[in-house]
């Protein structure tokens, strides 16, 4: 399965400047383990080293949120959708 | 001096100021990292080539430890998660609240200490560390409490000579020593006092919540503590401690640098009370003992004369390697002053920044 993961600007540094990357994988979690092997930095500003999901990060597949129960179990289908944004939450004035 | 460099750490960004006029004057780099909070910052000087160290919040994304190896001009970001939990810990490196490098007998040695409270060990100059798991695996560990800050082990003192003595600090559980590598530690906070605690529970082994703890190469048994309420000095190493609070408008505070040169001589800058962190009656003032916590004196020629209502924070305050001693504060309200003459009289060097989160200096080659 291979998926498209598409980035807020503030993470596209650590994919090439690339507005979207191809991840492969059947989950969510097999989707970001490819992504670690392949761009590490850009994966580590998605999950802690436990592999979760960091608290302000949210990501939905084709417009559904992860969020909730087992966001790394969550079905990737080919050619779908995997989109990524910082919370309203977890900034700083 | 030589070069000096200075690191300014904020919670919006790092800036490097630098002087070659003995500290006369200072040009400042522009920020870097915009909207990122710097914890901790350090300047190893250990080799030739000097590396700045950064343990960088990256908000939404992280924390994230970096490094420089040209002063700041770039910043290197290993492939490999540079530290993090093992997996099946359960545990993720929230921020990363200190960095310091061990003393030159370990010259590749830098330690990281982080939230959750946790030690890390690095042995090729901070591109990799490694838990110390003698200290995460402590029995105390599950009574630990965080601080108001977090649950942050906020200081790392390695000693001077014996690469086998670590003291570390944690807030709030306090002073905890190895003297095996890490292996095993014991609290070290005998006589140390928790202020809010019922009476007969004041004095436990373990819970203070103890804010900076120096030491001065020379005397490395002789400690001096900033707890959250007291001020306190050990002749033995943290095996027991004693106030010497006496003299002081305070004792409450964060910062706490010893004199680069003189083991008796120590600074401070109290705050009125936990629930009233600004200096006291609004003086922004250093205080200054050269009798190892006897006495104390104020100083505050060229500080400003109108009320200032902004704290330093703990690791906003340090001493650099002159003689006399370059001393170095950072406020909440991004101001940084610089005495270069013991702190006797001070200057603005850096204004209208974010608040200041951490302070480093090194003179480099």
């Amino acid at each position: 399965m291979t998926s498209r993961l598409l980035l807020p600007a503030a993470l596209r540094r650590y994919a090439g400047e690339e507005a979207e990357v191809n991840i492969r994988g059947g989950t969510l979690g097999e989707a970001l383990d490819d992504l670690a092997e392949r761009l590490p930095q850009l994966e580590r500003r998605l999950r802690d080293e436990q592999g979760r999901l960091r608290p302000h990060v949210l990501m939905f597949v084709d417009g559904v949120s992860v969020r909730g129960g087992a966001p790394m179990d969550t079905p990737v289908g080919d050619g779908a959708e995997v989109f990524v944004a910082p919370a309203v939450s977890g900034g700083r004035c | 001096m030589g070069l000096v460099v200075l690191l300014i750490g904020t919670r919006k960004g790092l800036m490097i100021a630098r002087s070659t006029d003995d500290r006369h004057t200072w040009e400042v780099d522009d920020f870097q990292f915009l909207n990122q909070e710097v914890y901790s910052v350090a300047l190893d000087t250990r080799h030739d080539r000097p590396r700045i160290l950064a343990g960088v919040g990256t908000g939404h994304w992280g924390p994230l430890l970096t490094y420089s190896d040209d002063l700041g001009k770039s910043w290197t970001e290993p492939e490999e998660p540079p530290i993090g939990f093992p997996q099946g810990s359960d545990a993720s490196v929230a921020r990363v609240w200190q960095i310091q490098p061990a003393t030159d007998r370990q010259p590749d040695v830098v330690y990281a200490g982080v939230e959750p409270h946790a030690l890390f060990r690095s042995d090729d100059r901070g591109q990799s560390f490694a838990l110390v798991e003698g200290l995460w695996k402590h029995p105390d560990r599950p009574s630990w409490v965080p601080g108001g800050g977090g649950a942050c082990l906020h200081t790392v003192l390695p000693h001077p000579t014996d690469p086998d003595d670590l003291l570390v600090v944690m807030s709030a559980a306090g002073v905890y020593h190895t003297r095996d590598g890490g292996a095993t530690w014991h609290p070290a906070n005998r006589g140390i006092q928790v202020a809010n605690a019922p009476e007969e529970q004041r004095f436990p082994e373990f819970g203070q919540c103890v804010h900076k703890v120096a030491f001065h190469p020379d005397r490395p048994q002789r400690l001096f503590a900033q707890n959250h309420f007291g001020v306190y000095r050990s002749e033995d190493r943290g095996d027991s401690w004693s106030p010497i609070e006496s003299g002081l408008p305070s004792n409450f505070g964060f910062a706490m640098v010893a004199h680069p040169h003189r083991p008796d001589t120590l600074y401070s800058f109290p705050l009125q009370a936990d629930a009233e962190r600004f200096p006291p009656d609004a003086k922004l003032r250093v205080y200054r003992t050269e009798d190892a916590g006897s006495s104390w004196e104020p100083l505050s020629n060229g500080l400003p004369t109108d009320p200032y209502y902004a704290a330093v924070l703990r690791d906003a305050m340090v001493a650099d390697s002159g003689d006399p001693a370059g001393i170095y504060f950072g406020t909440r309200l991004g101001e940084v002053y610089a005495s270069r003459d013991d702190g006797d009289s001070w200057s603005l060097i850096a204004s209208h920044l974010p608040d200041i989160l951490s302070v480093r200096v090194a003179e480099v080659a």
